[in-house]
């Protein structure tokens, strides 16, 4: 298995006012950020990723906009610094919106020259991006896979081409000169991910033999799992554990409260992120007709996506951290708690060979942080290198 | 009654009433609801064709996509296939906006242009709002903006059918796709309303907040000789709160203008 650390960079000092304001993202003025503050903060989270390096851990980063919960604003930007800080970890994009982009070689763009300055250590997130995210980027959310298949199907065409330039007049984009430079260091493509919590993207993952990650919800995860198995048995393949990715919350410590303590800390991210202005929450077209259905005769009530072992929902913004254990959304305790924790979950949806690891959220400081990904880089991930280790089938180039 | 026809390659689902004189209603952004009052007030004086708009009822969307555009397009080649002449066209809020476009391409087959509340024009600055942002409010809210009685707008979603939920997904999916952006308006109409030469009225919702009365004064400068008038006690739908009303003015002002 491999373990990517990850953090959205949050702007924490903000929450309790988006508390008040009944949200932390979209309609939450910016008067509520100190840029001096943020300053410190952005410096403090790019440290705590380069340190993931020197410590043996692979690094993930993704973006929101218009949001206290999330200062990255720009994958791209983010690996750049930290491609620049880093030698050995690969570096996960996960991912850019790209729905929600007007430009899909621009994308391509940025994510080759990435993959250059890093030396093929891109790995590479095409995703859909969260419903409250339709509105900062104000992307028609009627017709957002739509436009989702085509960016995808450009952006990784501008990639592997190399004996262009290729016309592309589609339903939603058009150029008549793509050639990108650079082109990727790994060919064709970095390896490539989507994100999801439905059966239908594991389905559609499997097709194109993409890795798949889903978060912070076993529940979702195991019939996820399972549709892309199915499917990529159908097309004549065995999908290995290297094309499942888990993401959770991690708290490790030298004793278990300690774990929980952190871990606790670090769950706000779960307990507010779904604080959200309810318009924004479920734009028409984001969710399928039976998810909307199923909304309109709960009266309008919109659940979490975070469900217990028996499939009900859990209330994110008030769960405890023993329910959000019991709900696969945090590992925590002991180093010997969490590997356990983690090898139970990924024996029950059937092996995943990537956790994505929430090593931080909000109000957990730069001194539990550091410990935090160095006990797990110490302790647990060695346990972990043995598990669902199975060849790559995307090999990067060397 | 209720029919299916096959138009430019597509399905539309129609309600028909009446006899006389044809008059084509194109719905609102919420939906047509043929079991309201206001098709069978007009269908005693008309012969009332109402189509439900791709991607609302059974009408599917036209190529699983389509635009404002298209439906213009679409019931041109509607009117033709039905053989209208002189007849009344009536577009309320987002149909309204569908008849402008219509009428800005052919006015051939019809003799009166009648809009109520439209969405579909850009007036003010590029700081301001000219239409409520009905994806930004919560129900209750947009309530009390579209209605004059938020209570009548009001509707119990758990008690409604499979069938009937489905259709109100399908709608708010294709009112969605049709306006997300620009919002609710295309930016070039209002340049070519000048084209619209048949008698236009305008009626408004007096305590219309989502397009307000003053929205509708920029309507009626832009359209050659076209008149507004107010229906009290009426929000965005005057043909929902104030049916009688909304078919009085309607009928008056065809009668008065031949």
């Amino acid at each position: 298995m491999r373990v990517w650390y990850f953090s959205e960079m949050a702007y924490h000092p903000a929450w309790e006012q988006g508390l008040k304001h009944g949200s932390l993202r979209v309609v939450l003025p910016n008067s509520n950020f100190d840029p001096k503050v943020g300053h410190g903060l952005l410096n403090r989270y790019l440290d705590e990723f380069a340190l993931c390096d020197e410590v043996g851990l692979d690094i993930m980063v993704n973006e929101h906009h218009s949001t206290s919960t999330c200062l990255t604003i720009s994958v791209p930007m983010a690996l750049a610094i930290i491609a620049r800080e880093t030698k050995r970890s690969r570096l996960l994009s996960l991912g850019n919106p790209i729905a929600n982009r007007p430009d899909p070689v621009r994308v391509a763009e940025e994510m080759a020259w990435l993959d250059v300055l890093s030396g093929g250590r891109l790995e590479m997130g095409l995703v859909k991006g969260a419903p409250y995210e339709i509105a900062p980027a104000n992307s028609n959310p009627a017709n957002l896979m739509r436009r989702y298949w085509e960016a995808h199907d450009l952006i990784l065409k501008a990639m592997s081409t190399t004996d262009g330039p290729f016309n592309w007049e589609g339903e939603f984009f058009h150029y008549r000169n793509v050639n990108i430079w650079p082109r990727p260091y790994q060919q064709p493509t970095p390896p490539v991910w989507m994100t999801g919590l439905s059966v239908e993207t594991g389905r559609m993952a499997a097709e194109r033999g993409h890795v798949v990650g889903t978060l912070l919800s076993l529940s979702a995860a195991g019939p996820m799992f399972e549709a892309y198995r199915k499917r990529a048995q159908e097309l004549g393949w065995r999908a290995g554990a290297d094309r499942f990715a888990y993401a959770a919350v991690v708290g490790v410590g030298v004793t278990r409260e300690e774990g929980l303590r952190r871990a606790n800390l670090a769950a706000d991210y779960v307990r507010t992120s779904p604080i959200v202005a309810e318009p924004f929450t479920n734009p028409p077209g984001y969710n399928s007709l039976s998810a909307n259905i199923a909304m309109l005769r709960a009266g309008g009530k919109r659940g979490g996506f975070v469900r217990d072992r028996h499939g009900n929902p859990v209330e994110q913004t008030t769960a405890s951290i023993e329910q959000l254990i019991e709900s696969g959304t945090c590992f925590a305790g002991t180093p010997d708690d969490v590997y356990e924790q983690i090898k139970v979950l990924s024996d029950s949806v059937g092996g995943f060979g990537h956790l994505l690891m929430f090593g931080q959220g909000g109000f957990l400081d730069h001194r539990d942080t550091v410990a935090n990904i160095t006990l797990f880089a110490k302790e647990v991930m060695p346990r972990l290198r043995e598990l669902n280790q199975e060849p790559q089938k995307a090999v990067a180039a060397e | 009654m209720t029919r299916t026809i096959s138009v430019a390659d597509t399905t539309l689902e129609l309600a028909e009433r009446g006899q006389g004189r044809p008059l084509l209603f194109l719905h609102a952004g919420e939906g047509l609801a043929p079991e309201r009052p206001w098709l069978e007030l007009l269908s005693r004086r008309f012969r009332v064709i109402a189509p439900w708009h791709p991607g609302y009822g059974n009408s599917p969307l036209i190529d699983d996509s389509g635009s404002v555009d298209d439906l213009a397009y679409l019931y041109l080649d509607l009117a033709a296939a039905l053989k209208l002449d002189n007849a009344v066209l009536v577009g309320v809020c987002f149909g309204g906006w569908v008849a402008a476009e219509m009428m800005v391409r052919s006015t051939a087959r019809f003799s009166h242009l009648v809009l109520v509340d439209p969405l579909g024009i850009k007036i003010s600055g590029r700081e301001e709002r000219d239409i409520a942002d009905m994806h930004a409010l919560v129900r209750a809210e947009y309530l009390k903006l579209a209605w004059a009685d938020p209570a009548k707008g009001e509707v119990d979603f758990t008690q409604l059918s499979e069938n009937e939920l489905a259709a109100i997904v399908r709608a708010r999916n294709a009112f969605t796709l049709y306006g997300w952006k620009p919002y609710m308006h295309n930016p070039r109409l209002k340049r070519w309303l000048h084209r619209i030469d048949l008698p236009t009225l305008l009626l408004w919702g007096a305590e219309d907040r989502i397009v307000t009365p003053a929205y509708g004064k920029g309507w009626r400068q832009a359209i050659p000789g076209a008149r507004i008038e107010m229906i009290p006690q009426a929000g965005h739908f005057p043909h929902w709160e104030q049916p009688e009303a909304f078919v009085e003015r309607l009928s008056a002002f065809v009668d008065k203008n031949g």
